[in-house]
């Protein structure tokens, strides 16, 4: 395989292909409504969503490559494209992966076809701007994930607002608009402050460079600042990524953004979106200022906020009556055991983080598809409107009952491996944070078991549900291959850990190392 | 002659503003912002005498100016009156926050 | 894996049928996936292919075909005569059973294979490298040793012979293929458990069994009960599961590794008695609670008896409820380095062993006398391993694997029959409660004759399997109350040996309360006049061959279980000490730590005063539950009045499942709610800051624009007063 990707050049062109894929889709949607305008309204949205699910498909087939192209333990980035962009500013298009990223960009052009089919039957308003804006948001979240120059990585990180908006607004629930503006809101604040921040971090390299530059390898390499102004822009980079991962407490948008969105859009949501905020954290604030992230305050500040947010995640999870709003919770709970693995920075539990990060992107991607799919049939969410239909839907209730183990972390699933590896990793450094946090193993069992017995067990006591009919096909079909993967990474977890662990390793060697120079005080606290 | 004509186009122009904040009729604020208007050309004139011509050429501007600002204007007064069936200011207050 | 420890392939076992040690697990998975495969091919339709179709349209018609197939379902048991057995009923049986069969011979060979060679080291068989990050290299890897075996041998033994009961017992339910497929992954997780090479490994059997449990409790989970009791079993299990991560933690932190045998290996390093050991062995033993149902976690294991009765059997009475048992003697190592744990388990296991007895003397339910017993004897188990008497501990386990599940198959059958009676006169009075039951003895025999082998081991009758098992573990708390670390140490200021005394007390207290309550559900099931009913009593007839069966074959093990570890005091009825040689190389040095290196030894007379003391004290039990209890005296349930004082309390089980759901519960729930939901999240960050600062903004924005009146004059008034402002201020700068 590796052979023959480097004889078609594979590395040279693919993440620019990518990147641009979806652009080419989105011309071609708006070709097609020019074209049909005149066609029946039921014919167009057949033809619009094969269209475009064409290419999601092509994308996701097209980056499968890069599981065998992208050595993990190469040093330097890989598939690496450096062009000029606005010369005058020196601003450049520089894109490449590392195992990281390369795990992330592929979760993500593999989950939008899922997403895609997922919401297959669902929209039929207006599906040709709705498809283009999932392409254009695959474009966002591949560039944020692949940009190696921080006015890039700025652009791509803000042109997911807008689709994301138009989704949620436009095809959400009954308030959307609040959920859209809000979110809207939420994340710009946030991000305002990195772009203050990333402006500061391109003057300062300039200065040392001698020319305008924005490269993040110059910038990790050359910028050194004093502490408080180190503090400063670590502030401004962490505020942006919290409110995207989200960290309590900045987590509010979320409930409401995933309730309101339509399927695609929470699938995409949870998958996607709230990894480019861990992603953020470890691509960005940690290895560009190790000392302020490494600052006993601050560390024991965003730990802090991690452990918070995973009980307090559970918790409120355990009282919403809103199925949907409750796997949203439990999401800021999952994501809170993310930031913990990654600072609590040692190699186990950074890999558990990113294990996490692909984990919960798999299984909550999955919970939001199965209520998506149960709510085209019955037109609620809310829990107390289910009971005993696993004998009408025999398939269905099979298929939530092993993604809602895999979300509990049920040892055999993927949610295990890497909540055991954070935590283990984790006590090394974080005793008491980490026990504290493991007592999320029961809330989250008590959550999700107490709403799937709500759900699927019990009495079949409500009339409404006596017809809902199972799954089908293409819904199965969909589905299976994340079945595949939750057993997969549960049983056999080994290809994904060694994809990571040399860039893992590298990033707790260097931010260690880097955080020990700048504040030796520091250094006990951060030794293992 | 100059002082004498300055100090009237003085008077017109003062008129003009009290007219302007003080009446409620559409109609008559518009006069008061021609009487303004014909102040000023009033000035120019005057001063013409010593600054050269430079002044009467913008005299005939500002006339051209509000003869299209009195078409405009009294369309834009009769729409309202139509719609409003009056022309007095303090009822219209649309832009009122 | 340490490749030192065990050269891959030169162990001797790496030549025997025991290299195929790995089909073990992969033989009930394989049943698993084919019955998961039938059940949901029975039972599932696939959907139209457009969902948000209304089923106003083609869907109409198979809108009624599910409505009426959910009524079959729902009261087929009550109003057909013999509903149809499930379409794959057939390749079920075979492959379900048959599984167990393949796994149990295999079993079978690995032990004569280990009996034939001697082995210094455990054999290991690495599957996959599985978790390969930083410092922590855990492979998938399983473990044989003598003590792994013995667990295979009980668990696919006794497991054979209750999926063959099921056969039977579970023939006419329409989720057939589904209960097999439950029961066959069951076995496979416990498999994982007890041969398990790394901690890690070993949780996962050790939630995967729980999983399964979950599953079969609420078996029938259309009563909401069923799925209470399934869901609350999995929470409770979670919490002790809690305790079972932070102790892999501890060791993963402070031993560097997770593998049982190199943690076995670096504990002895750790300083005796010391805070490490101490924590790593209680944190531990909290995982036990929760698995092995022990104060304060039991509180699952009564209600678990909601599902299937060979359930109760296979899962809540023999095998994975000893899972802790398992775990503290496979942790021997760790647990000999910390005295005050090991007291803490023995006392606990006492205490759970006295309470639990208790309030079997007061159940009415035939299953829940059956679980307050389970839990009682398995705290007989954690008094074993407790004081450092694994092979005690073992050994109890082993018989009461055998005894326990005769006497659930037993009253499974007994259920069976009560129901099949109740079903015929379409009556639905309770079947499994003992008041309505009484002088059964009469219509199934066989039964009644295995019930009472069953309850005479359990007793501790000499010569039955119980009575070996139960002595060798009084006896080792009192041979261990002089001259061991136990003795030495201080559990929260009280002296080790006054503990020891205590758990020998409470052992004894238990075991004559264990006498009566066992005696008092033979009697008002099988003894006395019949109760069940005049329509019924035609009715009733011993279950069929398929579940006396196996019945007959532990029947056979209970009371003959006992050889596998005769007293040297007993030498004449068979070959001393075979269960304790045929550990000896797994627990032998860790016993010998808490003994302070000497074999732990009693006196000829005091051992023959302790065996009489406990003879006496087994047969008194009986003796006053059958003078004292007059089966004729009783009536039906739904004529007999409820009781009072101190009946009610342990009828009620002293209250402790409604003091939980008060004290812990009800307050999280409220918490969340109240104030974690409305109050934090709705009201102060989404209320006061997010929502809060949008009113700001628009209340600066209202105050801006009340400047605006929209009068034309005004606003010409202003620019005027700002023309002359800015005009003065230029002028008279």
């Amino acid at each position: 395989m590796t052979a023959f990707l480097s004889s078609i050049n594979y590395n040279a062109w693919i993440v620019p292909v990518l990147l641009l894929l979806p652009v080419f889709g989105a011309a071609g949607l708006w070709a097609h409504a020019l074209m049909s305008a005149k066609d029946p309204d039921d014919k167009r949205w057949r033809e619009v969503r094969l269209l475009a699910f064409g290419f999601f498909l092509a994308e996701a087939i097209l980056s499968l490559g890069l599981w065998w192209s992208i050595d993990p333990a190469a040093a330097g980035w890989q598939a690496a494209v450096d062009v000029p962009w606005i010369p005058q500013w020196g601003i450049r298009f520089s894109v490449g992966l590392d195992g990281i990223s390369m795990t992330l960009v592929l979760l993500t052009t593999l989950m939008m076809p899922l997403a895609v089919l997922g919401s297959w039957t669902s929209i039929r308003t207006k599906p040709h701007a709705y498809y283009t804006m999932l392409l254009l948001l695959t474009v966002g979240m591949l560039g944020v994930f692949a940009s190696l120059d921080l006015v890039l990585f700025y652009v791509m990180w803000e042109i997911m607002l807008v689709p994301m908006y138009l989704i949620i607004g436009v095809w959400g629930g009954e308030r959307r608009l609040y959920a859209a503006i809000k979110f809207f809101i939420y994340t710009m604040i946030g991000s305002l402050l990195m772009l203050v921040a990333i402006l500061y971090l391109g003057s300062e390299a300039s200065r040392i460079a001698g020319a305008p530059t924005f490269s993040y390898d110059f910038i990790l390499n050359n910028v050194r600042l004093d502490p408080t102004t180190t503090l400063w822009l670590f502030g401004a980079f962490a505020l942006a990524f919290a409110v995207k991962v989200p960290m309590f407490p900045f987590h509010t948008w979320l409930p409401d953004a995933h309730v309101e969105a339509p399927t695609a859009g929470s699938v995409i949501l949870a998958s996607i979106m709230l990894k480019m905020g861990t992603f953020g954290f470890v691509r960005f604030a940690l290895p560009l200022f190790p000392s302020a992230a490494m600052n006993p305050a601050v560390r024991s500040f965003i730990i802090a906020l991690a452990v918070i947010g995973i009980i307090y995640g559970a918790l409120v999870a355990l009282v919403q009556p809103d199925f949907k709003k409750l796997v949203a919770y439990s999401s800021v709970s999952h994501l809170g055991f993310v930031m913990l693995g990654i600072f609590a920075l040692t190699t186990e539990s950074m890999q558990g983080a990113l294990m996490v990060n692909i984990n919960h992107g798999v299984s909550t991607g999955a919970l939001f598809l199965l209520i998506g799919m149960i709510y085209e049939r019955r037109h609620t969410r809310m829990i107390a409107d289910y009971g005993g239909i696993a004998k009408v839907v025999p398939i269905f209730a099979t298929i939530l009952t092993i993604v809602c183990l895999s979300s509990i972390g049920v040892p055999g699933t993927n949610g295990f491996i890497g909540e055991f590896l954070v935590l283990v990793g984790a006590y090394k450094t974080q005793p008491i944070a980490t026990v504290i946090s493991a007592t999320a193993v029961i809330f989250a069992a008590a959550y999700l078991l107490w709403a799937l017995q709500r759900i699927i067990y019990n009495k079949l006591d409500k009339p409404a549900n006596e017809a809902v009919k199972d799954l089908n096909w293409r819904e199965i079909g969909l589905l299976v291959p994340l079945l595949i993967a939750i057993v997969w990474m549960g049983v056999y977890p080994k290809p994904l850990l060694e994809k990571t662990e040399p860039a893992a390793r590298r990033l707790v060697t260097y931010v260690e190392a880097q955080a020990g120079k700048a504040a030796p005080a520091t250094a006990s606290n951060t030794a293992r | 002659m100059l002082v004498e004509s300055l100090a009237l186009s003085a008077v017109l122009f003062t008129i003009g503003v009290v007219g302007v904040l003080t009446r409620r009729n559409a109609i008559i604020i518009f006069m008061c912002v021609e009487l303004m208007l014909n102040a000023v050309n009033l000035t120019f004139v005057a001063l013409s005498k010593v600054y050269g011509a430079t002044g009467q050429v913008f005299v005939v501007f500002t006339m051209t100016v509000a003869a299209a600002e009195a078409a405009v204007g009294l369309a834009i007064i009769i729409a309202i009156f139509r719609h409003q069936r009056t022309v007095n200011l303090s009822n219209i207050n649309l832009l009122k926050g | 894996m340490n490749p030192a420890l065990t050269p891959e392939g030169a162990h001797p076992l790496a030549a025997t049928v025991a290299r195929l040690v790995w089909m073990l697990p992969l033989l009930p998975l394989l049943g698993f996936l084919i019955n998961g495969t039938l059940a949901m091919l029975g039972a599932a339709k696939v959907g139209p292919a457009d969902p948000s179709a209304d089923g106003h349209g083609h869907g109409h018609d198979d809108a009624h075909g599910h409505g009426a197939a959910h009524g079959h379902d729902a009261h087929g048991h009550d109003d057909h005569g013999h509903p149809p057995r499930h379409k794959f009923a057939g390749i079920v049986s075979l492959v379900g059973p048959g599984v167990l069969v393949a796994a149990f011979a295999l079993a079978l060979g690995c032990f004569f294979a280990m009996r034939s060679v001697e082995m210094e080291h455990p054999y290991l068989v690495t599957l996959f490298q599985w978790m390969p990050v930083g410092d922590l290299a855990l492979d998938a890897t399983f473990l044989l040793d003598p003590l792994s075996m013995v667990m295979v041998l009980v668990i696919t033994g006794v497991g054979m012979l209750i999926h063959i009961f099921s056969v039977g017992y579970m023939q006419d339910d329409p989720g057939y293929p589904r209960y097999f497929a439950y029961l066959n992954l069951f076995v496979f997780f416990m498999l994982v458990l007890v041969l398990g090479g790394s901690y890690p490994l070993l949780f996962v059997g050790w939630e995967g069994v729980g999983l399964c449990s979950y599953l079969l409790i609420g078996f029938w989970f259309s009563e909401k009960a069923n799925a209470d009791a399934g869901k609350k079993a999995f929470i409770v299990n979670r919490i002790g599961d809690f305790g079972f991560l932070v102790a892999m933690f501890l060791m993963f932190a402070n031993l560097g590794s997770l593998d049982i045998a190199t943690v076995a290996e670096k504990a002895v390093e750790l300083p005796m008695g010391g805070a490490i050991a101490t924590a790593i062995a209680l944190f531990l033993f909290l995982g036990c609670t929760g698995k092995s149902a022990q104060i304060p976690l039991y509180v699952w294991l009564p209600d678990a008896m909601a599902g299937p009765t060979p359930v109760s059997a296979l899962i809540h009475a023999a095998t994975m409820v000893t899972a802790g048992v398992y775990l503290v003697a496979r942790s021997a190592a760790v647990f000999s380095m910390a005295p005050v744990a090991q007291l803490t388990v023995a006392l606990v296991g006492a205490l759970t062993a006295f309470f639990a007895a208790t309030i079997g003397l007061k159940q009415w339910d035939i299953k829940k006398v059956l679980a307050y017993s389970t839990v009682s004897q398995l705290g007989y188990m954690f008094v074993g391993v407790g004081v450092g008497a694994y092979v005690a501990g073992v050994f109890h386990l082993v018989t009461h694997a055998f005894f326990k599940a005769l006497l659930f198959l037993g009253s499974g059958s007994v259920i069976y029959v009560m129901h099949a009676a109740y079903h015929a006169t379409h009556n639905h009075d309770d079947a499994q409660d003992m008041r309505n039951m009484g002088g059964l003895k009469s219509y199934m025999p066989v039964t009644f004759y295995l019930m009472w082998t069953a309850t005479l081991a359990i007793a501790g009758i000499p010569l039955f399997s119980g009575f070996f098992s139960k002595d060798e573990i009084l006896g080792s708390v009192f041979a261990r109350i002089h001259h061991s670390t136990l003795a030495e140490a201080t559990l929260l200021g009280i002296p080790g040996s006054t503990v020891l005394m205590i758990v020998y007390g409470l052992g004894l207290a238990s075991a004559l309360m264990t006498a009566i309550y066992m005696t008092r559900m033979m009697l008002y099931t099988f003894h006395g006049p019949n109760r069940t009913g005049e329509a019924e009593r035609p009715h009733l007839k011993e279950a069929p061959w398929v579940m006396t069966g196996p019945l007959v074959v532990l029947g056979l093990l209970a009371a003959f279980g006992g050889w596998l570890n005769v007293p040297a005091l007993l030498g004449a009825i068979g070959p001393v000490g075979g269960l304790e040689h045929w550990l000896e190389p797994v627990v032998g040095e860790a016993g010998l730590r808490t003994t302070l290196g000497a074999a732990p030894h009693l006196t000829h007379e005091t051992e023959i005063v302790l065996v009489g003391i406990a003879i006496a004290i087994a047969v008194a039990g009986i003796a006053f539950a059958v003078m004292r209890l007059k089966p004729a005296a009783l009536v039906p349930k739904k004529d007999s009045p409820a009781s009072e004082g101190i009946d009610r309390v342990l009828e009620n089980k002293y209250f402790v499942d409604e003091g939980y759901d008060a004290a812990f519960v009800q307050p999280t729930i409220g918490v969340s709610r109240i104030v974690l939901w409305k109050g934090i999240d709705a009201g102060i960050i989404d209320g006061l800051f997010v929502n809060g600062s949008a009113l700001l903004a628009r209340a600066f924005g209202w105050m801006g624009s009340q400047l605006q009146t929209g009068q034309v004059g005004t606003y010409a008034w202003v620019l005027l007063i700002g023309v002359i402002t800015l005009l003065g201020a230029f002028t008279f700068r």
